[in-house]
């Protein structure tokens, strides 16, 4: 490893503009003559519009246009699509009610939008939202999966009869069943995984510029994948053909998820930019965040685990409501299913798993990924039917788990998965080692003595990430290969760049990836850079999500730097007058073996390109590109602790200690890895104790702004004791597993775990506010 | 609309503007100073924190008219040419940033924070005084250390001058 | 927000004055409760007049028994002055848990009482010391300045312009913060006047905003130690329940912060 190759704590190459208040984010951005978008939202969580008078708003100055749903569904702008086909187990397609981009006949959910408002500020865009009068008939709603499938429940569209989106299985039933028929012991647990609202930092913005003459979009965004925004704001909202259309990612303020879909006011930006003839700005608000953007998890689930007399697992049922909300989102589908179900067998060996998943339409914000995605879910309850298991078996946690720990790769679970390499054990005895498991008792009797109440909670997981084999997830109803691109650009003068299909929006790809040219050339960082974010540069990739960037898209980049370095070293050898085989490429040199002839890398460079002296019959430059379809998802997999008190008189949950143990495979950074589990940490822990994105049984939404979402702050957490243990991942050159959602996944589980440890009762719903922790403490 | 007249990092400027505009939204439209950042509409998030006379204010919750006459400073005013302030540095040292969009208001809170505690710092205090600027990447702990990093480097470099 | 004309008054007098030529004025002071209402177009004053700027407003003074806090003094002052710490550092410690550090160098203790949020702190510290509420009319004492969510006894165009605090023989102050908002979600300020009178004042907890809590009150009396507080039954009725608290959960922390709240006055 080079000081600035794979492994090295290198600091990051981006930081300078984000800390000197550089950073150029789409809000940042103006075009001459840019007008201000305001969207009109309905109030209402399921009404008929019948009518839209803007006439004293077009009246209002610097008003420029009023436009409407009706408008855009005229002009045949396409409705949203969900890009995972799911089949029911009847055989039956997915049901999707119609999602236009503004509603033009009926609103299904709260911030939904009717109309928007073009001015010539932001300011005097929302002074006239206010004089346009929207007339709506309101209709009955409903909020909970559980009333939305009852019988006489308001319906959200017609194309799903009783709100149901789909009822898909996964696994054998009969076998699932007959585990636990004659299990010796059977574990039943009912959990809700809590709805969240994902709330990265900067709030979602677009700029639209048409070009008339050119016929032409540009569209500025805050996506974590422009190349499949342009591709579906092409295909199926006939904004413009893909050449007619330019989408530009530039800064973005955090995704989380979030910001993969494409979103109503986009679109709406881009048709109004082509209606007015300007360019077109909309940047939302934190209450726009809360209602538009997609939601995350919102599970209710009951399962079973079967176990022998030897405390061995041999059979797991599942059945989870999944809601969805109003409508579905891009990749909504896929969540709690092919994303949540085919993880349900956590680090165990379980010879019988069957879960049933029931998708449900609410009058609510649509849901859709957010960090982990269908993977906390799985995670979150089979570490709690762990801990619950243990409880009931009365054995210990970590012990239990041991029992059943999967020891030999590849492992093929009855849910699709086949994983292919790992050690639990290995993290599993970090972490204790590191939280000083075995010291634990005499602790919390200390606490005891002192009136308080310690707990101590293990939470073990997996995660599939490196998303994903395009094979296999097109034959599970995937709408797009997930590979990823790169090209590997080397100038005239030696100097690089690295373009990427995948997008950074804080994960520091800017650093990450110029280690990996650093690791195989040995030039300084200082010599790459990163090009990513636009589709005028970048020719197609997939984006970053799901853990994916350093298993696919670096992995993208290692293979076209191979072609590159076999062309280098064919000039090299050529000029040294040696054998292209006994090339070697050592700190920025191309060295004749075992002799002292060299030439240096911009040397090289310089020749592709005066092409004086090539090889006969070799191309000009040194310019080469490659796209990697992974073979299969690689396994994260890890063990986290956590260590808390509460206090008894309030409820409330204070850290004492939180360790983790991650098996990432290779590191490329440490620093940045590190910095990935901590903020991933953070969203467990908040999921597990503070986030609750709430509606009232009429679809009104409680918390629609930090005043009642509570958000994780610097004094509800604690710092971390990280540690690695490693597998190689066997599925990707570089053995990269991936790290982006792992403490997100893990974390929600171990803090429960602890809490209920703590308090001695083991029935408590996330968030374990402090109000809910001292009911439950004092509950008969 | 009024004339209003400030020192913005150690220029003077005087802008027309409308009575309801917002110091960050001066800052942002009409100086086209971008570093200073809005996450969120309740003045909880403190990605808009600004100095104003020395002390961190939320330019969120500010009209252009209380800060008349007063001398401001912005993430773009704090490093000398191309000499980062420490705290900059601290947080690029210590990986207490990833999407950025936080950062600028994180680092004008922590160095008031700073200069409060006179370098005087542990991590429950820096905890408690970092409760109005929200980030969403770090899960905090790489802040709480640049912050602390920070602290020394701010005494060490006091102390030289 | 709505279009608004802003005013920076030099004085109290030119602040009445620019009140009564305007249509819907509101007095500004930090802005850290009115100006995000107006950014939410909640309230639209025609006018807002600026009194941060007015001499007469700052400071603090500690004559005697009394500590008076004028009405502009700001978060951050108070939670530093000297004499506050030293006459009633329940008040200090109040101040320095209340916001956040940016809002405590805007916020100001005359505009947090004027507002009258149900979950504000300072209401719950005038209470139970017996404060006085100077204006530029009169003298109210705290039992009946504060009158329910958001409304107190001020009338039109009246301006806050100190609070007077009789010093006590022992106060303390605790509360739980609202996980979201950091609000008091529920918050105990206890006091035991020099005369030996025992006022305990809760807020966050009530529909009917600050209040009062005589069992408390009673129980401390006889015997100032949290354990007295042990047998005290808070009836739930008439409390605040949301999403993070229900009406048990408050009236369980009336007493827990109590306990606490006596404890640290010691």
């Amino acid at each position: 490893m080079g000081v600035e190759g794979i492994g090295a704590r290198v600091v990051r190459k981006e930081d300078k503009r984000f800390i000197t208040g550089k950073g150029r984010y789409v809000d940042d951005i103006k075009l001459q003559g840019m007008t201000h978008a305001h969207f009109i939202r309905s109030p209402h969580a399921h009404a008929k519009v019948k009518g839209i008078d803007s006439s004293a708003a077009l009246k209002m100055p610097g008003v420029v246009a009023v436009l409407t749903g009706q408008e855009i569904v005229d002009d045949k702008v396409g409705n949203l699509i969900c890009g995972w086909a799911i089949t029911s187990k009847d055989g039956s397609p997915m049901k999707m009610g119609a999602w236009p981009a503004m509603a033009p006949e009926t609103v299904r959910f709260v911030g939904q939008a009717v109309a928007v408002v073009i001015a010539e500020s932001k300011n005097l865009a929302r002074d006239a939202a206010e004089a346009v009068v929207v007339n709506y008939e309101e209709l009955p709603a409903v909020a909970d999966v559980h009333a939305a499938i009852k019988s006489g429940a308001p319906q959200l569209h017609p194309e799903a009869p009783g709100n149901q989106v789909y009822d898909w299985v996964i696994g054998d039933e009969g076998a699932a069943d007959a585990a636990i028929a004659k299990a010796a012991n059977v574990v039943k647990l009912d959990v809700t995984n809590n709805r969240l609202a994902p709330n990265a930092m900067e709030p979602r913005a677009a700029i639209a510029d048409y070009d008339s003459a050119e016929e032409h979009f540009t569209l500025y965004t805050t996506s974590q994948n422009p190349h499949v925004a342009r591709l579906v704001l092409s295909a199926f909202y006939n904004i413009a053909p893909e050449h007619k259309l330019r989408v530009i990612a530039p800064d973005v303020g955090g995704g989380f998820g979030s910001k993969i879909f494409i979103y109503p006011e986009e679109m709406v930006a881009l048709w109004a930019s082509k209606k007015v003839g300007r360019p077109v700005k909309w940047t939302g608000d934190r209450t726009e965040a809360f209602l538009t953007d997609a939601h995350g998890r919102d599970h209710v689930t009951h399962a079973e685990m079967a176990f022998d007399a030897n405390n061995k697992i041999i059979g797991l049922k599942v059945k989870t409501y999944a809601n969805f909300g109003a409508y579905m989102s891009l990749f909504s589908s896929s969540v709690p299913t092919y994303l949540y179900a085919t993880l349900l067998s956590g680090q165990y060996n379980i010879p019988a798993i069957h879960a049933e998943v029931i998708g449900v339409y609410t009058n609510t914000t649509p849901v859709d990924a957010y960090r982990g995605a269908g993977r906390p879910e799985a995670s979150y309850l089979i570490e709690r039917l762990m801990e619950t298991a243990a409880r009931q078996l009365k054995v210990d946690p970590a012990a239990l788990r041991r029992t059943n720990f999967i020891t030999q790769f590849p492992h093929q679970t009855p849910v699709i998965m086949a994983y292919d390499t790992g050690d639990f054990n290995a993290s599993l005895d970090a972490a204790m080692k590191a939280i000083d498991y075995a010291g634990f008792a005499g602790r919390k009797a200390k606490a005891k003595a002192e009136g308080k109440l310690r707990g101590i909670g293990v939470s073990c997981y997996i995660e599939a990430c490196g998303i994903a084999p395009s094979k296999a997830v097109g034959s599970l109803g995937a709408g797009v290969g997930l590979w990823e691109s790169a090209e590997v650009r080397v100038n005239p003068v030696g100097t690089i760049e690295v373009l990427t299909g995948s997008h950074s929006h804080g994960q520091g790809h800017e650093t990450t990836f110029c280690q990996l040219v650093a690791e195989r050339l040995g030039v300084p960082i200082s010599q790459v850079s990163i090009v990513h974010g636009d589709t005028d540069k970048v020719q197609f990739g997939m984006g970053t999500y799901g853990s994916r960037s350093a298993a696919v898209g670096l992995t993208a980049i290692l293979k076209a730097m191979e072609k590159m370095e076999s062309k280098a070293k064919k000039i090299a050898a050529h000029a040294l007058e040696a054998s292209e085989g006994d090339i070697v490429i050592e700190n920025g040199e191309f060295k004749v073996a075992g002799t002292d002839k060299a030439i240096a890398f911009p040397m090289v460079a310089l020749a592709a390109y005066t092409a004086h002296n090539l090889p006969d019959g070799m191309e000009p430059g040194l310019k080469e590109s490659a796209f990697y379809d992974p073979t299969n998802f690689t396994f994260p997999a890890g063990t986290y602790i956590c260590e808390l008190e509460v206090d008894a008189g309030t409820g409330k949950t204070s850290f004492v200690n939180f360790v983790a143990a991650d098996d990432f495979g290779r590191l490329i950074n440490p620093m940045i890895v590190e910095g990935q589990v901590h903020g991933g940490l953070v969203q467990g822990i908040g999921q597990a104790l503070l986030e609750h994105a709430i509606y009232d049984a009429n679809g009104q939404p409680v918390t629609a702004s930090f005043m009642d979402y509570a958000m994780p702050r610097a004094d509800d957490v604690p710092s971390f004791n990280l540690s690695h243990t490693t597998t190689l991942c066997p599925g990707n050159p570089l053995g990269i597993k991936g790290c982006g959602e792992a403490g997100a996944i893990g974390a929600s589980a171990a803090v429960i775990n602890a809490i209920t440890d703590a308090i001695g009762k083991n029935n408590l719903e996330m968030p374990a506010t402090p109000d809910r922790v001292w009911r439950t403490i004092h509950a008969a | 609309m009024s004339t209003v007249k400030l020192t913005v990092n150690g220029k003077a400027v005087a802008v027309d503007v409308e009575d309801r505009t917002l110091l960050v939204q001066l800052l942002r439209d009409h100086l086209n100073l971008t570093g200073t950042h809005v996450g969120c509409d309740t003045s909880q998030c403190g990605a808009c924190v600004v100095h104003m006379d020395g002390k961190a204010v939320k330019s969120c919750t500010m009209l252009v008219g209380q800060a008349d006459g007063a001398s401001i400073t912005t993430i773009e005013g704090i490093a000398k040419g191309d000499e980062l302030h420490p705290m900059q540095a601290a947080f690029r040292d210590n990986h207490g940033l990833q999407c950025g969009y936080c950062t600028p208001g994180m680092i004008m809170s922590a160095i008031d924070i700073v200069h409060r505690y006179g370098g005087q710092l542990d991590e429950a205090t820096v905890r408690h005084e970092l409760e109005g600027n929200i980030c969403r990447c770090t899960g905090y702990h790489n802040i709480v250390k640049a912050v602390l990093d920070a602290a020394g480097r701010m005494k060490v470099s006091q102390a030289a001058e | 927000m709505y279009q608004t004309v802003y005013h920076r008054a030099s004085s109290v007098d030119e602040a009445v004055s620019l009140f009564s030529k305007s249509s819907e004025a509101k007095f500004l002071a930090g802005g850290q409760t009115l100006l995000p209402v107006m950014k939410q177009r909640l309230a639209s004053p025609s006018d807002v007049i600026d009194l941060g700027k007015i001499k007469e407003l700052q400071g603090v003074e500690l004559s005697g028994d009394v500590l008076t806090i004028k009405a502009g003094t700001t978060y951050f002052d108070i939670m530093q002055n000297a004499d506050v710490k030293k006459a009633i550092p329940a008040i200090a410690y109040l101040t320095s848990v209340l916001g956040d550090p940016a809002v405590r160098y805007r916020g100001t203790i005359g505009g947090s009482i004027a507002n009258n949020d149900p979950a504000a702190d300072y209401p719950a510290a005038l209470l139970a010391l017996g404060a006085t509420v100077k204006t530029n009319k009169r003298s109210i004492a705290a039992d009946d300045f504060f009158q329910g969510l958001f409304t107190t006894a001020l009338e039109d165009g009246e301006i806050i312009t100190a609070v007077s605090f009789p010093v006590p023989a022992k106060a303390g102050y605790e509360k739980m913060r609202h996980p979201a908002s950091r609000f008091a979600l529920t918050g105990v300020f206890v006091a035991q006047t020099k005369s030996g009178e025992i006022r305990v004042a809760a807020t966050g907890a009530s529909e009917s905003g600050v209040m009062r809590v005589p069992a408390i009150e009673t129980a401390v009396k006889a015997n100032w130690s949290p354990s007295a507080i042990d047998s005290v039954s808070i009836p739930a009725s008439n409390l605040l329940a949301d999403i993070h608290g229900t009406a048990e959960y408050r009236a369980n922390l009336i007493k827990v912060m109590a306990q606490r709240a006596v404890a640290a006055a010691g």
